[in-house]
């Protein structure tokens, strides 16, 4: 089997009706009780929200990066992003660090404050019904063509498409084309996303790589320093013996050979 | 004289056991009702005082061990072996420390071995784990030295002195890791750490903060076993020891001003921003004060100015690491974290802890070799506060 194109959904502020159906359906499938009214705030019982701002629906859930830091952060691969597209998370792996919460710059994951046995709470893209063949159940409840799901790469296209047919509604820009190296939920606004309330100024090199950056280097630093650790031992320690040997005790309190422990 | 000390040792001897109670019903309700119950942690501010205080400041706290160790074992600068084990002692515990306050941290502690099998290396938090698990494993073996000593144990010993100066090398290069990696931690967070902490070059200022720290926690640590042990100060020799603090401090200073002005970013430290405040008093305080101070002979060779630039140089330390790891996340993130009382509680009672072990490790092993035949400790109070199993081997 080839590997498959990643799938995405793009969400269009322009034909968003704002009915919240996409938040309802989400907390139905997941089985949580909320109201979807009031669900503006991403919670370990909610994991997409809308929120109304001058008349504008800001929708916020997972991004899906495709270079994600929680991805890259997480001590145990607790998180994964999967063939598919979706980043999902295994709970039994995970050790609760929260470094995942800490690194994504979206500020999605959250957490089960309240419970001896807490798990990160994030949306996965409804992964499973996606290998039953179905949408996400957000995407299946939009009334609009607002939510849209389908590989990344046709959804880029429609997203383009729509820009073109209707360049006065949409500001020109594909909100997760570039941004971190791309995310595979994608954005189309009215306006620049900045002035919505969207983290915008993230620029486009995937974050995981300024860790790397360092981290890769660490073998060779260890090397490199153990060598010369090493090499400074030996030095200190002949530089003493051959003083002993030619009579002159170590000055400086070296003697070494009267260790007294 | 006898009366006032016991006094004061009765004093702090019922603070620690206050400690200890309220900070076992706080443990109990942290591990059945999610740490929610006990700490004001959130989704905007999922580490606070347990990773930026234990952890953070924790690990840099206890770096005096592979500072001295380095020096005397692999510089061979003979002359600061006396310090040596109080150093190692005080890394040992201290690491003990940071891997408990872990346990209460994470959210799933009984996973905590994860990270040996399921490693992720793309992770800096793997290869922190990884680096203290390791290093924490170092200090036990140095410190074990003191404990085959203690019982007896003429081979195992003798194989654990063998294998000290590679063991000491194995362990500088591990702190050099990890020292740096807890900067790394950072690196992955630029649109959320402000800028004055924000920097590429976070590792190696944690590494330089790190041994800065450790040789300024060597001279406090003297100080405060001097008080509480009646012991002698080894005077001479924590003075060059604050000459070399200096000149760290030296290469800090210089790092951080450079860093500033390359980034561009020296100029929101001035003013009366939330964030200038903070970085003001962690640079005027906690780096220039202590620098000038140690700068001047006779400060050094004073016992409360050298004692008292130290505790500058650690608060300095303590306040930049919280600035990286929480009030640095402030402005970007939103709202304050201010730990509950809950996390702080649980903070001391872990301080406590380790002041208390220190206190039975010192009465019971050989950790200060210079004044082993003096008779110092009154025998008797030995006795009533070593425990039982111990209580024959802690008389000599």
């Amino acid at each position: 089997m080839s590997s498959k194109e990643p799938t995405g959904l793009l969400f269009d502020m322009v034909e968003c009706i704002g009915c919240r159906n996409c938040v309802k359906a989400c907390m139905e499938i997941h089985g949580f009780a909320g109201d979807p009214e009031e669900a503006t705030t991403l919670s370990a019982t909610c994991y997409t929200t809308m929120a109304v701002e001058d008349d504008y629906p800001i929708r916020n859930m997972c991004r899906h990066c495709q270079s994600p830091s929680c991805v890259s952060v997480c001590p145990v691969g607790a998180l994964q992003r999967t063939e598919e597209g979706p980043v999902v998370y295994d709970a039994s792996r995970c050790i609760g660090c929260r470094y995942c919460m800490v690194a994504c710059p979206f500020n999605i994951p959250r957490y089960e404050w309240d419970k001896a046995v807490p798990a990160v709470r994030k949306c996965d893209m409804c992964i499973d019904r996606q290998r039953e063949g179905k949408k996400p159940a957000c995407a299946e409840a939009c009334p609009k063509g607002a939510t849209v799901f389908g590989t990344r790469k046709e959804l880029l296209a429609e997203a383009w498409k729509r820009i073109k047919k209707n360049p006065r509604d949409y500001y020109p820009h594909v909100y997760g084309e570039h941004e971190l190296g791309g995310t595979s939920v994608l954005f189309l606004a009215p306006h620049e996303v900045a002035s919505l309330g969207y983290k915008a100024s993230l620029g486009n090199e995937p974050l995981p790589r300024l860790t790397w950056q360092v981290l890769s280097k660490l073998p060779g630093v260890g090397v490199v320093s153990a060598a010369t650790l090493m090499a400074i031992w030996w030095i200190t320690r002949r530089r003493d013996e051959v003083a002993l040997a030619e009579g002159r005790v170590g000055g400086n309190g070296r003697a070494r050979h009267e260790e007294r422990n | 004289m006898t009366n006032q000390r016991n006094a004061r040792f009765g004093f702090w001897r019922g603070v620690f056991y206050l400690l200890l109670g309220v900070g076992l019903v706080l443990t109990v309700m942290r591990f059945t009702q999610g740490l929610g119950s006990v700490t004001n942690l959130s989704d905007r501010y999922p580490w606070g005082l347990w990773v930026g205080f234990d952890l953070l400041c924790g690990v840099g706290l206890a770096a005096g061990g592979f500072v001295l160790t380095a020096t005397v074992y692999i510089f061979n600068i003979q002359r600061y072996k006396p310090i040596v084990r109080p150093a190692v002692l005080t890394a040992f515990l201290g690491y003990v420390m940071v891997v408990t306050a872990l346990l209460f941290d994470l959210g799933k502690p009984w996973n905590i071995w994860h990270p040996i099998v399921m490693g992720n290396p793309t992770s800096v938090m793997f290869e922190v784990a990884l680096c203290v698990m390791s290093y924490t494993a170092v200090l036990a073996l140095e410190f074990s030295g003191m404990v085959f000593e203690r019982v007896g144990w003429k081979r195992a010993w003798k194989i654990q002195k063998a294998v000290t100066v590679p063991l000491v090398i194995f362990g500088v290069v591990l702190s050099t890791f990890h020292q740096s990696s807890l900067g790394t931690l950072y690196l992955i967070v630029p649109g959320k750490l402000h800028a004055l902490w924000y920097t590429p070059v976070l590792p190696i200022v944690f590494f330089v903060s790190s041994a800065m720290v450790g040789l300024a926690m060597v001279i406090v640590e003297s100080h405060l076993s001097a008080r509480a042990f009646g012991r002698q100060l080894e005077m001479p020799l924590l003075s060059d020891l604050g000459r070399v603090l200096a000149a760290v401090l030296g290469v800090y200073l210089v790092l951080r001003v450079f860093d500033l002005v390359y980034r561009g970013a020296a100029g929101m430290a001035f003013g009366f921003t939330y964030e200038a405040m903070l970085f003001q008093l962690e640079f005027a305080v906690g780096l220039l004060l202590p620098l000038a101070l140690l700068l001047i002979p006779r400060v050094r060779a004073n016992t409360h100015g050298l004692y008292g630039s130290a505790l500058l140089v650690v608060l300095g330390f303590i306040v930049h690491r919280l600035n990286v790891s929480i009030t640095g996340f402030e402005g970007a993130q939103g709202g304050r974290y201010i730990p509950s009382l809950g996390e702080a509680l649980i903070t001391l009672m872990m301080i406590a802890i380790g002041f208390a072990a220190f206190r039975f490790c010192v009465r019971t092993f050989n950790v200060y070799p210079e004044e082993a035949h003096e008779p110092v400790l009154a025998p008797a109070r030995v006795a009533a506060e070593a425990p039982a199993a111990v209580l024959g081997r802690a008389q000599r």
